[in-house]
């Protein structure tokens, strides 16, 4: 027994001294409770939406008022016709978009019933959903105010809907691309991130310095190999989820590839920069396994909504690389964009990834302290 | 006619076809300081292994300290002590935490764990580093301290591998002297070494070579037997490495 | 004849240790100069220090002419190195490891073939088999032949026979003789003295300071008194009882017998009846040669 004990009391004080394991037990509980509790909402708020209204009559009115003054929806457009629908949609400016036909308050008080439309963005299928459902409601809500006042009886606003690239509201639509986008940042960066720890590690590191190599050499050469063979696993990724998931592939197959081989460059160079700051592979593997893991799930726009977020929360999705890549792959993927509607995320990879090799290369110690 | 705490009777380790322990025999008797020498790959750790209670015979008995090794190899562990080259101490507990630490482990009173610790940071000298962090211990005081450790329960017998690797001269003359005074107060070391001018300071020694034991004897006796200046000579002679 | 390494007042600190303290040395064109001491006396980082890997706190280092602090990116070129635990790509074979150092140093295996052979051709045999699974003594070899196989002037290698067996070891310091006739300056830091008398001098290093720097012989010679060498069979007795003789200046094991040292430089009949006390019979005295680990002992405890 007191063998025993004599351990326990071992192993509290190992941990009492160990940095990394009190940050473990108590740092990190600490931050994802905070994280979860306001990323985590199967709610909307502030959904953005357009509307495109061929009446604008009263009855226009009081059902875009009672939308917009809901709370959940905020109205940042009003189209002019179905055209711009298509272009709003692809652009991510909204989310749905209302449409009354002409005639829309005439043909409810001749007629007794009026047809809208809403017309949501299936390529985020949870949220389109819960727009779908709740602008329902809301019109389930005018109906009855106006059979409670109507003298006629049954008058019915009968909203149709329609999911734009999504129109079976698959799931996988919207979780595919996201796990894509995850898995090739973790798996690159957690590979690049050991090789130059492991040779740290080994001891080769050293004979390397004493040699003709210049830092650029080793950084480079040690990308490349990745680079080349992650190609196949980009070629494989794709091969799965459109033979599995009957994901399409709307856009243009070489920009997907040409995007996708720049996310890797830039997953890559990451990796690169991370094993230029660790002193150990235990270390490495950490910093990108661990440490981009939970935030790319949870802040990257991968399952809930960036829209959704507080705004401090934005700030921090804001430099993560793969909040950008999720919404080129779903532009191309699904939304069959071409790339003037991903450029600006296109640079900000570039931007990233020449930062990130500019660093590894002005980081990596030509000396050993 | 002196007690054996161990005995080896046709000893044989195998690792699929290849045999690391190639039928060995021998005794060592209570008290003496025995030197396991051979070339790295003869064998030699996979032998101590077994004898340490860490690892079981493919065939052949085996007896350290009245149990055998292959039927009760936890009734070993329990009345020997073990020295390994580099690792015996936690390096974020102080002298005196890992001392009781091991006092506690060896499952000795709480009193005696008490007494006997400050006993020996008397006699080691050690009282200025009672409570600081093994880290920031120079090597040749790890190593002193991790022998005593190692026999701080007073067991039977006391197994050392390399212990002395790359310690200053000094040390290790005081270490050895630490051994001698062990082996005095009746406790049996075994130790594996590559200096071989510490092959001199024990009792007998027995050279591995390629899983067999080529030499068995006194270091007087081998050199005269090779005709050899030192056991180098000897070990030379006879212990080639395998590639 | 061109001084190799020039060194005057290296100092370098870590954390709280005073790894080098103002170490100063020349090393010559040609020679095998040693640097001979216990872990933790500050051979490694003198060599990272040589190798350009290290900056100095203090003090100045000029390697084959030119500053090594400056011109780290030049020397870098013309260094050969093997660092401690021979740094070898376990994953790659004997043949794959060569190869690479050759390429990286902008030459091939076949160029300097008759450079390394005699210390290849042990492994030759071997060539397809990965580093990890070669024994101490192979990947010492091994490691010897990537780090001269682009013909360096000046090799450095950290303690290359650490960890390996006798006979490999003697084997080696063979192999670094046979390097002269290349005409490469050799600096090796071993903690085994008695491989001191294989080099054409030495440093005897200890806690960061260098204790004396001479041909081995010189310094075995430079112990300041008569050493005598006692036998007898009960060795921890001996030593015990020697040390309580009031003669004794100092007394230490040395394998078989015990090295001795008196404050007269002579003893008399006395000792032995100081011994037959302890219960020890047949001592023998007799007078010896010190070795380098006797002028080491006396001098750390200066």
């Amino acid at each position: 027994m007191k063998r025993f004990l004599g351990f326990i009391k071992k192993e509290f004080l190992h941990i009492f001294r160990d940095f990394r394991t009190m940050i473990i037990l108590f740092g990190i509980p600490t931050a994802q409770i905070l994280i979860f509790g306001f990323v985590v909402s199967t709610d909307i708020k502030d959904a953005r939406v357009a509307f495109l209204d061929l009446s604008k009559d009263e009855a226009t009115q009081k059902i875009s008022d009672k939308i917009c003054s809901s709370g959940f929806f905020r109205r940042v457009d009003d189209l002019q016709n179905y055209n711009e629908i298509d272009m709003a949609m692809k652009k991510g400016i909204v989310k749905a978009v209302i449409v009354f036909g002409d005639n829309f308050g005439h043909d409810l008080i001749s007629q007794g019933k009026a047809t809208m439309s809403i017309i949501a963005d299936g390529s985020e299928p949870n949220t389109a959903t819960l727009i779908t459902n709740y602008v329902t409601a809301i019109v389930t809500d005018f109906n009855r105010e106006l059979a409670g006042t109507s003298a006629t009886g049954n008058i019915l606003v009968q909203p149709e809907v329609r999911m734009f690239y999504n129109p079976e509201l698959k799931g996988h639509f919207m979780f595919v691309p996201g796990v894509i986008t995850l898995i090739l940042i973790l798996i690159c960066a957690l590979m690049t991130s050991i090789t130059i720890t492991r040779e740290k590690e080994f001891g080769t590191m050293e004979v390397l310095l004493v040699s003709p190599l210049k830092p650029v050499h080793i950084i480079v050469g040690k990308v490349l190999p990745y680079f080349i063979l992650s190609f196949i696993d980009v070629i494989m990724i794709l091969v799965l989820s459109w033979f599995v998931f009957d994901l399409p592939i709307r856009g243009s197959l070489i920009l997907l590839l040409a995007e996708t081989m720049l996310y890797i460059l830039m997953s890559l160079s990451l990796g690169i920069l991370i094993s230029t700051i660790s002193k150990t592979m235990q270390q490495a593997i950490f910093m990108s396994f661990l440490g981009l893991m939970l935030p790319t799930i949870l802040l990257s726009g991968f399952i809930f909504p960036i829209e959704n977020m507080p705004e401090a929360y934005d700030w921090v999705s804001a430099i993560l690389p793969p909040r950008y890549f999720i919404v080129i792959i779903k532009n191309i993927m699904i939304k069959g964009t071409g790339f003037m509607y991903v450029w600006k995320e296109t640079l900000i990879l570039m931007i990233m990834t020449t930062l990130f090799i500019g660093l590894s290369v002005r980081n990596f110690k030509v000396r050993l302290q | 006619m002196k007690e054996a705490v161990i005995t080896v009777k046709n000893l044989v380790k195998k690792f699929g076809s290849f045999t690391a322990n190639d039928n060995l025999n021998f005794e060592v008797y209570q008290g003496e300081i025995f030197g396991f020498l051979g070339a790295n790959g003869a064998g030699k750790t996979t032998a101590l292994r077994i004898l340490s209670g860490l690892s079981s015979p493919t065939s052949g008995e085996v007896i350290v300290a009245g149990y055998n090794a292959k039927k009760d190899p936890e009734k070993i562990k329990k009345n020997i002590g073990y020295m390994c080259q580099k690792f015996s101490l936690y390096e974020d507990l102080s002298t005196r935490e890992n001392i009781m630490l091991y006092g506690g482990i060896y499952g000795m009173s709480k009193t005696l764990i008490k007494r006997r610790t400050e006993d020996l940071l008397t006699k080691l000298n050690f009282r200025e580093y009672s409570d600081r962090m093994i880290s920031d211990l120079p090597l040749g005081l790890k190593q002193k301290l991790a022998f005593s450790v190692a026999v701080f329960h007073e067991p039977k017998i006391v197994f050392l591998d390399e212990p002395t690797g790359g310690v200053d001269p000094i040390t290790r003359r005081q270490f050895w002297e630490m051994i001698y005074e062990t082996a005095d107060r009746g406790i049996t070391v075994f130790v594996t070494t590559h200096y071989m001018d510490e092959a001199e300071y024990c009792d007998r020694i027995s050279i591995m070579s390629d899983g067999r034991i080529v030499a068995l004897d006194t270091p007087e006796a081998l050199k005269i037997q090779y005709g050899a200046e030192s056991v180098e000579d000897v070990f030379v002679k006879i212990a080639r490495p395998k590639p | 004849m061109q001084k190799i390494i020039e060194a005057s007042g290296i100092s370098k600190k870590f954390e709280a240790t005073q790894a080098l303290k103002e170490i100063s040395f020349e090393v010559n064109e040609g020679e095998i100069f040693g640097f001979i001491g216990p872990d933790g006396a500050g051979k490694t980082t003198l060599f990272r220090i040589i190798t350009t890997l290290l900056l100095p706190d203090d003090g100045e280092i000029k390697v084959l002419g030119i500053d090594a602090i400056t011109g780290f990116k030049e020397l870098r070129k013309n260094i050969g190195y093997m660092p401690g635990r021979f740094s070898l790509y376990q994953d790659l074979s004997v043949e794959e490891n060569l190869n690479f150092y050759a390429t990286v140093f902008g030459t091939t295996v076949k160029e300097n073939y008759d450079l390394i052979a005699d210390i290849y051709s042990h492994i030759e045999p071997f060539k397809k088999r990965l580093a990890g699974k070669l024994s101490g003594g192979m990947k010492q070899k091994l490691a010897l032949s990537c780090a001269l196989i682009h013909k360096p002037r000046l090799l450095v290698l950290d303690e290359p026979t650490t960890g390996v067996d006798a006979v490999s070891r003697s084997e080696f310091w063979e192999m670094l003789k046979k390097l002269k006739q290349y005409n490469i300056t050799i600096v090796a830091s071993t903690p085994y003295m008695d491989e001191a008398m294989r080099c054409n001098r030495v440093a005897l290093i200890q806690n960061g300071n260098i204790l004396s720097i001479d041909d081995p012989k010189k310094i075995k010679e430079g112990f300041s008194r008569k050493l005598f060498s006692v036998r007898a069979a009960e060795k921890y007795r001996l030593i015990n009882s020697l040390r309580e003789y009031p003669e004794t200046l100092t007394a230490y094991p040395f394998g078989d017998s015990v090295h001795i040292t008196f404050r007269n430089d002579s003893y008399n009949d006395s000792i032995y009846e100081h011994l037959k006390k302890a219960g020890i019979e047949n001592a023998t005295i007799t007078e010896s040669e010190a070795g380098i680990e006797d002028r080491f002992l006396e001098l750390m405890s200066k």
